[in-house]
C-alpha cells in the first residue's frame, strides 16, 4: 500500500525508510553473529588444533624456533588471534612508556636485534602490526621516522611473552612428568576426533568404554554418552508430551464447544508461561517422589522423571502449533463432512488431520528441537554422565553439561572449547528442526490458503 | 449414515418421528472422550504445579522475606529472603526491554509496512526470525558468553584502557543477551497487533495526503500501542523465568550489595531458586524457602502472563470483529 516515492521527493521519509530496512536486517545479522561467535570459540576443537593431552613431551626451544610460528602458538595454546591481541596490547601501552621520551632516547629505546626468529614472527603478525605501529606513530611524533623499528620492537614485545609462556610450559611438563610418567594415558590428545566419538580403553578399565569425565589429570571428552542422554530424556519428553498435546489439539480445535475453547486455551497457553526453573523445582519437590511411589524403581531422579518434567514444558508448544494447524484447515472441509453424517470424531480424524498433517508434524519436530535444548528442567532433575540406554538410570544431555561445566573451564582451554564445540552441534540440530519445522507450516499455509 | 430417520420396531409411542442416530457410534465417543481426557490431564497438571507451590510457598511468604537483604548464607530459613533477587531480575529485564523493544516495533514495522510479501529479505527476515525463537536458551547463554563478553566486551577493555570493566559478566551482558533471545517475542507480537489495524484507516489517511511515515507514526502505531505493549509483557515474562542464558552472562551466586552499575553482576530470582534447590547443604530445611522463592517467582511470570493473554484474546475478538 502507499504510493512509492523515491529519496528526491521525500529525504526525510527515504532516509527513515532505509533506517527501517536496516534495523530489521539486524535479525539476520543476530542469527549470523550466534553462529559465528559460538563457531569461533569451538573452532581448533572442528580443526584438530587443539591439544589436551596431560602430559605433552616438552620440545626443546631451539627446535620450536626453527619450526612454523604458528608450530609454536599451537603448542603454547594460543591461537593466531591471541597473538594478534598481544599486539595491541603492546601499541596501547607503548604510548604512555613513549610519551615521556626525549627524542635522542627514542632510538635507544627501540634498539632491538631482529633474528630470523622475529622475523617470521613478523610476517605472521603483519596486518595488525602495520594497524598498531602506524597508530602508534601518528599517535606519539616522536617516533616519527622510526617506523620500521618501532614494528621490530613490538615483535620483540610478543617474542618475550611468548618466550616466557614457553619457559612456564617447560617447567609445568617437568613437574608433571614425575607424577603423570607412569600414566599410559597421560599423552592421549583427548580433544581429539578419534577420542570425541569412538570408546577408547582407559587405564584401570577392562574394554573400550564411551567416558566423559572433564576432571582431574586425564580429561575424558567423550561426547556419545551427552548425546545418548539428550536423545533419551528428549524421547520420553515427547512420547508423553506429544500424545497429550495432540488429543488437546483436536478436542480444543475440532470437538469442543467455543465456551469450553474459550477457557482451555489459555489455561494451556498460561503453563507456557511457567518458567522452566519452577517445572525442575516442581519435579525435584514432588513429581520425583510420587512417581517414585507409583512406579518402584531405584534411582529417585532419572531420566524417567526428568522426560515428564521436560514434557509438561513441551505440551504446550506442540499444542499451540498444532491446535494453529487444526484451525488453520477451511471451515468448509469439515461442514462438507458433517453434512453428509460423518460424526465429529470422524470429520476431526479423517477430515481435518490429514489437511493439517504437515502442521502436525511441524508441532512435533519443533517440539523436538524445544525438547532437546531445554536446560534448567534436565540440570535440576537428573545430571550424572553414565553410559547407559536404560531411561530409569540417571543421566546427562548436552545442554546440561554446557550449563554446569562452563563456569569451572578455564576461558580458551580445551574444555572450554569442546563446550562451545557441544554448544554449536547443538546450535546446529535446533536450526535444521527449525527449519525443517517453518518451512513445512509456511508450504501448509499457502496450501490451505490457495496460493501456491 | 447414522442419521437416517429409521425407527426401530418397539418406538412407536414417539410422538414425531425425529432425526436421530441410528445407534451410539462407540468409536467416535471413545476417542472424543479420550481426547478429552488428555485436555483435561493437561489442565490437572498446570492446577497441580500452581497448586502445590501456591500451598506449600504460601506459609513462607511475608513482607520480611520480600522486602529485606539475606545474610551470606541465604539457606538459613531464619535470615532467608529475595530481595536482591526481586531487583536483580527487574532490573536486567528493563534493561532488556530498553533495547528489545524500539529493535523489535522497528522490524515488526517493516515486514508489516513496507516489505513485499514475496521479496527474498522478507523470506529471510522472516525465517532467521523463526529460527532465532527455537535456539535454545544455552546456546544465547553461549552466545552471550563468546560475543558480548569474550569479544566486545574485551575489545571495549581494550580500547578505553581498562582492565576488565566490560570483559565480565554483568547486568548490561546479561540483558543484551536476553533481548537477543526475546526478540523473535516482540517482533511476532507486534506484527500481530499491526495486521490487526484494517487497512481502511491506513488508506484513509493516505487519501488525506499524509505520507507514508506519517500514516505509521500517528494513526497505525497509536492504534497498535495496546498490542506492543502485550507483546513487551510477553517478552518480560520469558526473559524474568528464563535462567540458562545469564548462567555465564551475568547471574552471581551470592552479592553483599545491590547492583548499582550495568558492569555489576546480580543475583537473580530464577538462579536463586536453581541454587537453592540444588545446593543447599539440608533440602528438607530449605524446602519452605525455595516454595516461597518459586512462588514469588511464579506470581511474578503468570501476573504478567495472564495480563498479556488478556490482551491478546481482546485484541484478537477486536479483529476478528473489525474485519
Amino acid at each position: 500500500m502507499g504510493i512509492h516515492r523515491g529519496h528526491r521527493a521525500r529525504p526525510l521519509e527515504w532516509l527513515v525508510e532505509k533506517a527501517i530496512l536496516a534495523v530489521s536486517f539486524s535479525t539476520i545479522g543476530v542469527v549470523f553473529l550466534i553462529f559465528v561467535f559460538i563457531g569461533r570459540e569451538a573452532l581448533p576443537v572442528f580443526t584438530g588444533h587443539i591439544s589436551s593431552a596431560a602430559l605433552i613431551d616438552a620440545i626443546p626451544a631451539e627446535k620450536l624456533k626453527a619450526g612454523p610460528v604458528i608450530d609454536l602458538l599451537d603448542y603454547l595454546g594460543l591461537s593466531r588471534g591471541d597473538a594478534l591481541e598481544r599486539v595491541v596490547r603492546n601499541a596501547r601501552s607503548a604510548r604512555t612508556d613513549f610519551a615521556g621520551l626525549a627524542p635522542a632516547d627514542v632510538a635507544d629505546a627501540l634498539a632491538v636485534e631482529p633474528d630470523e626468529f622475529t622475523g617470521r614472527l613478523a610476517r605472521v603478525l603483519e596486518p595488525t602490526l602495520s594497524v598498531e605501529s602506524g597508530d602508534l606513530v601518528k599517535a606519539l611524533p616522536v617516533l616519527q621516522g622510526h617506523e620500521a623499528e618501532v614494528k621490530a620492537w613490538l615483535v620483540h614485545k610478543v617474542r618475550n611473552v611468548l618466550e616466557l609462556l614457553m619457559e612456564v610450559r617447560s617447567e609445568d611438563f617437568a613437574e608433571k612428568s614425575v607424577t603423570l610418567a607412569s600414566a599410559p594415558d597421560a599423552r592421549v590428545n583427548t580433544a581429539a576426533w578419534r577420542y570425541l566419538l569412538l570408546p577408547y580403553q582407559w587405564k584401570g578399565y577392562d574394554k573400550p568404554e564411551y567416558i566423559w569425565q572433564p576432571i582431574g589429570n586425564i580429561h575424558k571428552y567423550n561426547i556419545v554418552p551427552l548425546f545418548v542422554g539428550s536423545l533419551k530424556i528428549t524421547l520420553v519428553g515427547l512420547l508423553f508430551a506429544v500424545p497429550l498435546a495432540l488429543g488437546a489439539a483436536i478436542y480444543v480445535s475440532q470437538l469442543a464447544r467455543p465456551k469450553v475453547k474459550e477457557w482451555v486455551k489459555p489455561a494451556i497457553e498460561l503453563l507456557a508461561g511457567i518458567p522452566s526453573v519452577v517445572v525442575g523445582s516442581f519435579a525435584l519437590l514432588v513429581l520425583a517422589s510420587t512417581m517414585q511411589n507409583l512406579f518402584g524403581y531405584t534411582t529417585r531422579l532419572n531420566v524417567f522423571v526428568a522426560g515428564i518434567a521436560l514434557g509438561i514444558a513441551v505440551i504446550p508448544l506442540v499444542f499451540s502449533i498444532a491446535e494453529d494447524a487444526l484451525t488453520s484447515v477451511p471451515r468448509s472441509y469439515s461442514q462438507a463432512a458433517l453434512a453428509i453424517g460423518a460424526s465429529q470424531w470422524r470429520t476431526a480424524w479423517d477430515i481435518v488431520l490429514p489437511a493439517a498433517l504437515p502442521g502436525v508434524f511441524a508441532s512435533v519436530v519443533l517440539g523436538f528441537g524445544r525438547a532437546i535444548g531445554e536446560t534448567m528442567i534436565v540440570l535440576m532433575v537428573c545430571s550424572a554422565s553414565v553410559m547407559s540406554w536404560s531411561i530409569f538410570d540417571s543421566a546427562r544431555s548436552i545442554t546440561t553439561t554446557i550449563a554446569a561445566e562452563m563456569a569451572e573451564a578455564v576461558a580458551g582451554g580445551h574444555h572450554y572449547r569442546i563446550l562451545f564445540m557441544l554448544g554449536t552441534m547443538l546450535f546446529g540440530v535446533t536450526f535444521v528442526t527449525n527449519f525443517i519445522g517453518d518451512l513445512v507450516i509456511n508450504r501448509l499455509k499457502g496450501r490451505l490458503e490457495g496460493r501456491k | 449414515m447414522s442419521t437416517a430417520p429409521a425407527q426401530p420396531p418397539g418406538s412407536t409411542a414417539r410422538p414425531a418421528p425425529r432425526l436421530t442416530r441410528q445407534r451410539t457410534d462407540w468409536s467416535s465417543a471413545l476417542w472424543t472422550s479420550a481426547t478429552l481426557l488428555g485436555t483435561s490431564f493437561i489442565l490437572v497438571l498446570l492446577i497441580w504445579i500452581v497448586g502445590d507451590i501456591v500451598v506449600h510457598g504460601l506459609p513462607g511468604l511475608s513482607w520480611r522475606f520480600v522486602f529485606t537483604t539475606p545474610k551470606k548464607d541465604f539457606f538459613e530459613p531464619g535470615s532467608a529472603a529475595v530481595l536482591p533477587m526481586v531487583v536483580g531480575t527487574t532490573i536486567r529485564v528493563l534493561v532488556m526491554t530498553i533495547f528489545v523493544l524500539p529493535i523489535g516495533v522497528i522490524t515488526a514495522i517493516y515486514l508489516t509496512e513496507y516489505a513485499h510479501t514475496t521479496s527474498i529479505y522478507t523470506r529471510v527476515i522472516r525465517s532467521a526470525i523463526a529460527n532465532l525463537a527455537g535456539v535454545p536458551s544455552i546456546v544465547f547463554g553461549l552466545f552471550g558468553l563468546g560475543f558480548f563478553i569474550n569479544f566486545l566486551g574485551k575489545n571495549i577493555d581494550l580500547a578505553i584502557g581498562a582492565t576488565s570493566r566490560f570483559g565480565h559478566p554483568s547486568v548490561l551482558w546479561a540483558s543484551l543477551t536476553l533481548a537477543v533471545m526475546t526478540l523473535p517475542v516482540m517482533v511476532i507480537a507486534t506484527e500481530e497487533s499491526l495486521k490487526a489495524i484494517t487497512p481502511g484507516l491506513r488508506e484513509a489517511s493516505l487519501a488525506l495526503g499524509a505520507t507514508k511515515l506519517q500514516t505509521i507514526t500517528r494513526i497505525v502505531l497509536p492504534n497498535a500501542m495496546p498490542g506492543i505493549l502485550t507483546g513487551a509483557i510477553l517478552a518480560i515474562s520469558r526473559a524474568a523465568g528464563e535462567v540458562a542464558p545469564i548462567l555465564f552472562t551475568g547471574a552471581a551466586y551470592y552479592m553483599a550489595d545491590l547492583p548499582t552499575k550495568l558492569t555489576d553482576q546480580f543475583m537473580d530470582l530464577g538462579y536463586h531458586t536453581f541454587v537453592l534447590s540444588t545446593q543447599s547443604p539440608d533440602i528438607d530445611k530449605t524446602r519452605p524457602i525455595l516454595y516461597a522463592t518459586v512462588l514469588v517467582l511464579l506470581m511474578l511470570t503468570f501476573t504478567l502472563n495472564a495480563f498479556a493473554i488478556v490482551a491478546r484474546a481482546r485484541m484478537r475478538r477486536a479483529m476478528r470483529a473489525g474485519h
